[in-house]
């Protein structure tokens, strides 16, 4: 679950690191209050929504008065910001964060992260921050610094230490960083977060540093004890078909194609996708409906593919291990029925009870097409697809 | 000899009396699984489907011998217990619970490390269908009946597509040694490489099915173990060439988010390696049986 860089700034805070002072507005009105509020001569003004890139999408800028805050802000309420990191929609402003500017002598990147290799949290820094992680490893991967944190004894000081002088800080600016960096393992372990960045992490005008960005993601598998940390979510920044199908048990990721695809288990889920590739069709989405899946589950798996418009085909491919295929029979007939279907749809069921699903699909007497293996479903989808195209 | 499991291997289940615990051991028992008790906090002393039920780990190790435990527990506890195994000396647990706290699971590996080689425990999964040596027992949420005693090895991280391997294999009179799930986190017990070096080792196996999905680094680990160390043939399969970078696609470790973890990279990878790969989900039987065959012919 990703937060706004607002609430990363706090709850960093909150944990000892430095950040500029700032105000959360929701009307350019309030904008421009807070610019005053602030006081200064210069403030940036930052589009909060869940993706990077939001500066060269024109979601930043720097205001030298109030008037200008608040005009800026104008044209953003509302608008749709399109990101290099977002799709083609885009993510919705609809808060704003007013920061009093600061003098950047240089730009630093930190990140912690969960690193696969090891299975421990990892520290990645840099000299030269600024620019995206992906560009740095790309552009100036002899300037990254890794250090991996043992889980059983947390970060040791010489460990930040010798990050930090790598790094070549001097003098004040050693203890300032083994204080960021002992903050950030703090916040990435006490609330269960997946990645902490601050990118970038300045040293301003007096030498000191200060986290000018900040940005979280939590483990959703934690929540439930991280209730702090559940609260923050924003429903505005997701997709609404990803969210509704999160909230029914369902994992739902929409693509651009038009099949739409039900299935049982992540791996098979990408691997029908694959199959309606191959065979010349376009899948519409990932979906899988997990495991020991109601009927009930099922209409709404039907529910949700349905919200998009593109799709042309249903492909149904279940094979149930923990799952029953006659409750998933049930659940199609009874999405057939409920939804009103108007357009075709492929059923392959296997594994536990297949007999039995297949005899309620058959007895059901709707014009359902079966198929016996992964390859035969594909072809008939994307068959189906290119009769009603024609 | 299969890998993990066979009909001797003494296994007590952690959560036996839950709803989905309850359903599957009972399938576990009546597969040849040797099921010699459960464990659950505070029914210890009563019976449940026939067998002994004990209030920890360790009075199940000491009453019945048990080597090996399933884990239905859910996430909140799951690490707990996997860890409660560990320590009462259990050599193989296999964990089916999805949805562990990725630091839990961190922290499972760590205390993992405390013992020495001989006594260490070997943790499958979490968030896996499980392991199967079809006809002999099986530990997990797998239909038993889909699979052919036989001596092709499987290991994937996702369970339905191990199953549709299996289906595919079986279709073509191809049988398995022992099929396991690794599972679908981040952070799981074993990889794809431990999983391949014991399948080297096993006198009952000739030939091993990888399949694996785009995130992480451990098919292209297991793909330099494979070209040091590996005689016997392998065949892979790589979900995902249709996934889009950077987007979760169900399993908490599906992401592509650094380079080689893609489908088209990590079939280079593995092709660079020497193994062959199934071009498409359809084609894993086909492949193995020309596998196989060309073995067969040489």
């Amino acid at each position: 679950m990703d937060i706004h860089e607002y609430q990363a700034k706090e709850i960093l805070a909150g944990f000892g690191v430095p950040v500029p002072r700032g105000g959360l507005a929701y009307s350019p009105e309030q904008a421009g209050y807070r610019a005053r509020e602030l006081g200064g001569s210069a403030w940036v003004v930052k589009a909060q929504i869940h993706s990077g890139g939001r500066g060269e999408a024109g979601g930043v800028k720097l205001c030298r008065s109030p008037e200008e805050v608040q005009d800026y802000a104008q044209t953003l309420f509302g608008r749709q910001l399109v990101t290099k990191q977002t799709d083609a929609n885009g993510k919705g402003v609809y808060r704003l964060w007013v920061e009093a500017a600061s003098e950047i002598r240089q730009e630093l990147y930190l990140g912690f992260v969960l690193d696969r290799k090891s299975e421990r949290i990892m520290i990645v820094a840099s000299a030269h921050g600024g620019m995206e992680i992906e560009d740095l490893a790309e552009s100036d991967a002899d300037s990254l610094r890794r250090m991996v944190i043992d889980p059983a004894v947390g970060l040791v000081p010489f460990q930040a230490r010798e990050l930090a002088f790598s790094l070549g800080l001097r003098g004040g600016q050693i203890a300032q960083m083994v204080n960021v960096l002992t903050a950030c393992h703090r916040a990435y372990r006490e609330l269960d977060a997946t990645m902490v960045e601050i990118n970038p992490l300045i040293i301003n005008g007096s030498g000191d540093l200060v986290a000018l960005d900040a940005k979280m993601s939590f483990d959703t598998n934690a929540l439930y004890r991280r209730p702090e940390v559940a609260e923050l979510r924003d429903r505005s920044q997701e997709d609404p078909r990803e969210s509704m199908a999160g909230d029914y048990g369902l994992a739902y990721v929409g693509l651009d194609g038009d099949i739409g695809c039900i299935i049982n288990g992540a791996g098979l889920a990408m691997a029908t996708m694959d199959m309606i590739k191959l065979a010349g069709g376009e899948p519409a989405n990932f979906l899988d409906i997990g495991g020991g899946a109601s009927p009930e589950r099922v209409v709404r798996a039907f529910r949700t593919v349905l919200t998009d418009r593109n799709v042309q085909v249903i492909l149904v491919n279940i094979f149930a291990g923990i799952n029953r295929c006659d409750w998933v029979a049930e659940g199609v007939v009874k999405a057939y029925r409920e939804v009103g279907m108007t357009i075709p749809v492929v059923v392959r069921l296997a594994g536990t009870n297949v007999e039995e699903g297949q005899r309620i699909l058959a007895e059901s007497g709707l014009p359902l097409h079966t198929a016996d293996t992964l390859a035969e479903a594909a072809d008939i989808a994307v068959g189906l697809r290119q009769k009603r195209a024609a | 000899m299969t890998i993990l499991i066979n009909e001797t291997t003494k296994v007590i289940v952690q959560g036996m009396s839950g709803r989905i615990g309850q359903f599957h051991t009972a399938d576990m028992m009546k597969n040849n699984t040797n099921v010699v008790g459960g464990v659950v906090p505070g029914k210890g002393g009563e019976t449940f489907l026939d067998r002994p039920l004990f209030n920890t780990v360790r009075e199940a190790v000491e009453a019945t011998g048990a080597e090996a435990s399933l884990v239905f527990v859910p996430p909140p506890f799951a690490a707990d217990a996997i860890m409660e195994a560990a320590d009462a000396g259990i050599k193989t647990a296999v964990c089916v619970t999805d949805g562990i706290p990725a630091q839990d699971m961190m922290q499972v590996k760590r205390f993992l490390r405390r013992y020495p080689e001989n006594r260490k425990m070997r943790l499958i999964g979490p968030n896996c269908a499980g392991i199967i040596s079809p006809g002999r027992g099986f530990m997990g949420i797998m239909p038993p009946h889909i699979y052919m005693p036989g001596r092709v090895g499987i290991v994937g991280r996702s369970g339905t597509l191990g199953y549709e391997a299996a289906s595919q294999m079986k279709a073509l009179g191809i049988g398995v040694s022992t099929s396991v799930g690794i599972g679908g986190d981040p952070v799981n017990g074993s990889s794809f490489r431990d999983i391949l070096q014991l399948f080297e080792a096993d006198p009952e196996t000739d030939a091993v099915v990888m399949i694996g999905e785009i995130g992480g680094p451990q098919e292209a680990e297991a793909a330099a173990w494979v070209r040091e160390h590996m005689s016997k043939p392998v065949v892979a399969y790589i979900a995902g060439l249709s996934a889009p970078k950077g987007r979760k696609m169900g399993h908490a470790g599906a992401i592509v988010s650094a380079f080689g973890e893609s489908a088209q990279e990590k079939v280079e990878i593995l092709t660079a390696a020497g193994i062959t790969i199934a071009p498409n989900p359809s084609a894993i039987g086909a492949t193995v049986a020309q596998v196989l065959g060309r073995r067969a012919a040489a």
